[in-house]
């Protein structure tokens, strides 16, 4: 024997009822992709047409790409927010405790992917920015490198983030009604970074146009992503193994159902 | 395998084949797209924005302010996460986690953004590493089992430890040089070869003391000043770990008026011992009605 079919009707049990590691690996890759493109973009076009703000061929090739960028993230955003809130499970309270345990991995792939976007924007945008700002002295608020980082993982990010927390309150019965301290900090302050560029370019405009990274005026940056510890690390990952330990064991090792109404809904 | 003791683990859960194959699955998902790559993902950023401009360059890795600055904002993060790892899991390997973290994400941008795209030679921004001092952090905590002597000898020992292994990374770079009649080190010509808005005689931000002239221990007298400081830093950032691991719900009552409250904390709990048995097969009994199901915990 030793299959490894997904299925796994020859373990004797069948994974997918509570298992599906698809949606996982869809918006892993396709954030990969989209990121990747615009990455390779800046690579084409940075010297080339992105050095100086003030030419025709950087309002056409990068302010271009900025308008794409705004309008991809509006069209991603009302999509998936959309579709998640009108297929909400009406009836979250009465969810069966091994469709719940699915939707736990649902949920936690949702996590994984806004994770993904953070680790693009807060991670590998964040210093390819710092190197882009040694290259050339910022004559704009709009950047070869700004265009790609604020303006598309920024949004990006924080689309699968408030997607996250939507995905918990119309599907997991206990983020139904309460709310959830670490998920709220988990979502809100790294979404708060987007805002902090309004201070960051301020500054910038009006104080001193070198880079200095470690400089004062980056530090709302450094403290809103400090806010990334309440998800993976913190209360939120907390409250998943929580929830899931008691489902296991009133799925099967017979404990009673009350266990699960510690938090009502 | 006896040190993680895995089997006496599952054994105790009481969980059939198919509830150890759904907890694998979570520490699949778990562990390295959401812990690991959350983790290096925002210390990346806190690095950066505190003590970036230091580890860019390598005319920056200055006796002064590298040695000073680093240990105390690297160990920042690896004391919120040991905190979590080792009060939920019992795992010791918050701080090696954390760091090893920090280096794959700056390697990924050294190599795509300032070697592909900014053009400078890799050598030039290699970052530095603190991946010794993590072990012996990790370690330190392993075998004293407690924050504060954590604290006090192993976040010493992670601070005085960096400048001697960046030495063997980046000891060349001192060498010294005459170029045009003017004394530098290897490091400073390569930084005057690439000028560029972070220019240290341009920022202005390295070895601006008078201690330096002092015989040569100016690099000590810096790490041990870091030390101090990062021992303060680590039970802060302990404390911020406890804070970020709360995992209460607000909820509404009848009356309208929100209060918290938690859900059973699986682990290291009497709750979670009493219904499962622990490994040695004793249930302490419960002798308080004060739960964490109560959020008095």
């Amino acid at each position: 024997m030793g299959s490894t079919t997904f299925g796994g009707s020859d373990r004797g049990y069948d994974m997918s009822l509570w298992y599906d590691s698809k949606p996982l690996k869809i918006g892993w890759f396709a954030m990969l992709a989209a990121v990747g493109s615009e990455v390779i973009f800046q690579r084409v076009f940075g010297y080339s047409h992105g050095l100086d703000s003030m030419t025709p061929e950087f309002e056409n090739v990068w302010m271009g790409l900025w308008r794409f960028n705004v309008i991809s993230n509006i069209i991603f955003s009302a999509a998936t927010l959309g579709w998640i809130w009108s297929t909400r499970d009406r009836n979250v309270a009465n969810v069966d405790p091994k469709t719940e345990l699915k939707r736990y991995f649902y949920w936690m792939m949702w996590l994984a992917i806004y994770v993904f976007g953070v680790y693009w924007a807060g991670s590998y945008t964040l210093e390819q920015d710092a190197s882009w700002h040694q290259v050339i002295i910022r004559d704009t608020s709009f950047t070869a490198s700004h265009i790609i980082a604020f303006y598309f993982t920024f949004p990006l990010y924080i689309t699968c983030g408030v997607a996250s927390y939507l995905y918990a309150m119309t599907r997991l019965p206990q983020f139904s009604k309460a709310v959830s301290f670490p998920l709220v900090g988990a979502i809100v302050g790294p979404m708060m970074i987007l805002p902090n560029v309004g201070l960051n370019e301020w500054g910038h405009a009006f104080w001193f146009v070198d880079e200095l990274f470690a400089a004062p005026l980056h530090w709302g940056f450094v403290t809103l992503g400090w806010c990334g510890l309440f998800g993976g690390t913190g209360g939120v990952a907390a409250q998943i193994v929580a929830r899931m330990s008691n489902l296991c064991d009133v799925v099967w090792n017979n404990e009673s159902k009350d266990c699960l109404h510690v938090i009502p809904y | 395998m006896a040190l993680f003791r895995t089997a006496e683990i599952i054994k105790a859960s009481k969980l059939p084949p198919e509830g150890v194959k759904l907890s694998r699955m979570i520490d699949a998902v778990y562990f390295l797209p959401i812990a690991y790559l959350g983790v290096f993902a925002t210390f990346h950023m806190h690095f950066d924005l505190l003590a970036g401009d230091w580890d860019f360059w390598i005319d920056w890795k200055d006796r002064q302010f590298w040695v000073t600055v680093t240990p105390i904002v690297e160990v920042m993060y690896p004391g919120a996460i040991m905190y979590y790892f080792w009060t939920f899991y019992r795992q010791p390997f918050g701080a090696t986690l954390s760091i090893t973290g920090l280096l794959v994400g700056k390697w990924i941008t050294v190599v795509l953004a300032w070697y592909w795209w900014a053009n400078f030679p890799v050598n030039f921004v290699m970052p530095a590493t603190m991946v010794s001092s993590a072990l012996i952090l990790d370690c330190t905590l392993l075998l004293t089992r407690s924050w504060m002597l954590t604290a006090i000898f192993g976040v010493w020992a992670f601070a005085m430890m960096f400048y001697p292994t960046q030495y063997a990374l980046f000891g060349y770079s001192k060498q010294p040089m005459v170029v045009d009649g003017q004394l530098l080190s290897l490091a400073d010509y390569m930084g005057f070869t690439y000028v560029r808005t972070g220019t240290p005689e341009y920022i202005r931000i390295i070895e601006v003391g008078s201690l330096r002239t002092f015989g040569g221990h100016t690099v000590w007298i810096s790490a041990f000043f870091s030390a101090f400081v990062s021992m303060l830093v680590y039970t802060i950032w302990w404390q911020i770990g406890h804070f970020v691991g709360q995992a209460f719900f607000w909820v509404k009552g009848k009356r309208g008026v929100m209060s918290r409250k938690n859900d059973i904390m699986i682990v290291g709990t009497d709750e979670f011992a009493a219904r499962h048995g622990t490994p040695d097969g004793v249930a302490p009994k419960l002798t308080s009605a004060r739960t964490l199901a109560e959020g008095k915990s």
